[in-house]
């Protein structure tokens, strides 16, 4: 059919981004090696002596699934539409109740509906409540949208210790997956096949929300964004497009809700809590929310080191913080930003040149990374740890937190890494400052 | 329906206690191109504000084609047919050129706010889109950020989102301010090639881009208009000279 269409343009005019076949295969081959890569990952952790899948690895996975879906819904607000809220997860916990009640309905037999849709349960409550919440919520923009987001978030929070019936009370409701419905047979009693199914939920959500992005109404969101006045005097309601983005955004949350019910087989009060909002807060800024992928690189990060290194230290919150605070103040763009940024320097042909200015910096700032955890390690041994009734330990060698020596340790890591990493900052400056005149030279920066 | 595109009446605007426009009464003629000169603080910009819905009135009535706007949200007054540019620049920087004059189709091309088609599937669409951007003369500058582009090239831009939709009634605000003799002279030449056959009302302070563009020149100083006539006349008008042009020359 392509062909047949190449054939058919006798003007010679050169089609732009028409949508053949060949095209449709050269843009769907990244998404297809995304599937397999996910499907693949856990076969890493596999044990094959016990012939069982890694839980741990398993339910992480799971886990940066369902919260990159939450992430990248909150970006069609943050990111695209330009409406910072502060209360995101209401719609993500809203979905997980109604997924949740929804499976306890098709276990007493009161409904019939495959687990596979119940995501899509879950979707569907977080557009009605997005309607709901929208309706308020985007009467304002800017500042004023962000207080509404935070009192209706406040608002559900609240609701959900009072309404026991809908929210469970503080034990929230729990539920059972293993339902005996399914489109595939498929039992869902292993972990394995539940995180087949969030890869898949997770390929549809990410690729729905990709494609919403080129609709008029995704494309009226970046210009109200930009400019809603402008949009005004092309025709467009503002308020209208963002409640649009609003409830489309909150189904996607819901997605992510109901995928959440699966996994976890108990929705808590936890997943409207303003705590939540802030993971994907955390998630669009650390990975960039001016790029579509951003806040699932950011969720990537943000859940390795929720559930990576929480394992490995108290203080893993206060690490989220510190990067979060840098990522604002020195990577505002996150990641995807980073990564953009070195784009022109590629396209000019030097990106080698860059190797040694940054194992000079990355030299000093492990330094001081390394300082900054000791001290933070320490401080919290002291307080937590210690009454875990752990051993301190650097390495195979353990130390007394008591002794100046590991404090000393830190200090000097920190400041002399810091003072060496500024001195260094200045060489890589220069350096990055050239580059980037060269490719400005060469016409390469666009 | 009516020949007057913009019909203005007993229209006064107070912010507080100060009158900025004291009663204002204007019909502009469907097709014409009509210049709004004044001091600064005459109150023109305010007077656009006003027709295109982004001020409300304090009292009097504004209709287009006819049809009063009283009430009616700036994007209510457009989809009636009303287009109009910002004294100050105002495009959607971050989006590429080529985005910007497609966002200023999609609503008069009927995709309101469609989740449901792909932009880059719509070729009628997108190809309109890019007839438009050859006739500004931004090919080159297709997918750049808007907001990247020159002063100049900005400006253009500007004018090409105001008239893409195909309104039928376009309001300029000063659209070759702090520009360079040639670029005027360009600007000049693409306001005249795409307001062609429509109704235009612009505000200019270059005496030469109003002499030479407009079939009727409108004076307004204090908030009052004091003249309104073709350019000829408007020339040799005491009020205005005294008013306006006296102290330009002196």
């Amino acid at each position: 059919m392509s062909a047949d269409a190449t054939q058919r343009a006798p003007q010679g005019r050169t089609l732009v981004a028409a949508p053949g076949s060949a095209g449709l295969a050269r843009r769907a081959w990244p998404w297809l090696v995304a599937i397999v890569a996910a499907l693949l990952l856990p076969w890493l952790f596999f044990d094959w002596s016990t012939r069982r899948h890694s839980g741990f690895a398993l339910t992480m996975l799971s886990e940066i699934g369902l919260m990159a879906i939450f992430a990248l819904s909150f970006n069609m607000q943050m990111g695209q539409a330009g409406l910072l809220s502060f209360g995101h997860a209401i719609l993500f916990g809203l979905g997980g109740y109604c997924a949740a009640h929804t499976m306890n309905a098709i276990k007493a037999g009161a409904m019939w509906l495959p687990v596979e849709l119940v995501p899509l349960v879950g979707g569907l409550g977080g557009l009605l409540f997005g309607v709901l919440f929208g309706y308020v919520a985007t009467k304002q923009r800017a500042t004023a949208f962000a207080m509404i987001t935070m009192g209706l978030g406040e608002l559900v929070a609240a609701c959900a210790l009072m309404f026991m019936g809908f929210f469970g009370g503080e034990g929230g409701i729990s539920t059972d997956r293993v339902t005996g419905t399914s489109l595939f047979g498929v039992s869902y009693s292993s972990s394995w096949q539940v995180y087949c199914l969030v890869v898949a939920w997770t390929a549809i959500a990410v690729l729905l929300m990709r494609l919403q992005t080129q609709t008029p109404l995704g494309r009226m969101a970046n210009a109200t964004r930009d400019n809603f006045e402008r949009a005004q005097f092309v025709g467009y309601d503002p308020r209208m497009v963002r409640f649009c983005q609003f409830a489309l955004s909150g189904f996607f949350a819901g997605i992510g809700g109901g995928l959440y019910a699966i996994v976890y087989e108990i929705v808590t009060f936890d997943t409207v809590a303003a705590a939540k909002s802030a993971t994907a807060l955390l998630a669009a800024y650390i990975g960039g929310a001016g790029g579509f992928f951003g806040p699932f690189l950011g969720t990537i990060v943000v859940v390795l080191l929720q559930s990576g290194v929480s394992l490995l230290s108290n203080a893993w919150l206060l690490y989220v913080g510190v990067l979060f605070i840098i990522m604002v103040m020195y990577a505002p763009g996150g990641l995807v930003g980073i990564i953009a940024q070195h784009a022109p320097i590629a396209r000019a042909g030097r990106l080698r040149e860059l190797i040694v200015p940054y194992v000079r910096i990355l030299l000093p700032g492990a330094f001081s990374v390394f300082g900054f955890v000791l001290l933070v390690e320490l401080a919290s041994f002291t307080t937590i740890g210690a009454a875990q009734g752990k051993a301190f330990k650097i390495g195979p060698h353990a130390v007394d937190p008591a002794t100046a020596f590991p404090w000393l340790l830190g200090a000097a890591a920190l400041i002399g890494g810091g003072l060496w990493l500024r001195l260094e900052a200045r060489g890589f400056r220069a350096r990055w400052d050239a580059l980037i005149a060269d490719a400005k030279a060469k016409g390469v920066m666009l | 329906m009516s020949d007057v595109a913009i019909s203005l009446r007993g229209v006064h605007k107070s912010f507080g206690r100060t009158q900025i426009i004291r009663g204002v009464d204007l019909d502009i003629p469907r097709g014409q191109r009509h210049a709004m000169i004044g001091p600064n603080g005459a109150g023109k910009t305010t007077l656009f504000n006003l027709i295109s819905g982004r001020f409300s009135l304090t009292s009097g009535t504004i209709a287009l084609n006819g049809r009063s706007i009283d009430g009616l949200a700036p994007h209510e007054i457009n989809r009636l047919g009303l287009s109009r540019s910002f004294q100050i620049t105002s495009i959607f920087p971050r989006l590429t050129v080529f985005e910007n004059i497609r966002c200023g189709l999609l609503w008069a091309r009927g995709y309101r706010y469609s989740f449901w088609h792909l932009l880059g599937g719509q070729r009628a669409l997108n190809e309109e889109a890019d007839r438009l951007i050859e006739q500004l003369n931004l090919q080159d500058r297709r997918n750049v950020p808007a907001g990247l582009l020159s002063y100049a090239e900005q400006r253009a831009l500007e004018v090409g989102i105001t008239v893409a939709g195909g309104a039928e009634i376009v309001l300029l605000d000063e659209p070759t301010a702090g520009m360079s003799h040639s670029e005027t002279e360009y600007a000049v030449a693409l306001i005249r090639a795409v307001t062609e056959g429509k109704t235009l009302l612009i505000v200019e302070h270059d005496m030469s881009v109003v002499f030479g563009l407009a079939d009727v020149i409108t004076v307004l100083v204090y908030g009052e208009v004091i003249a309104s006539d073709v350019p000829a006349r408007i020339r040799g008008d005491k009020a205005v000279q005294e008013a306006y042009l006296g102290t330009e020359a002196a």
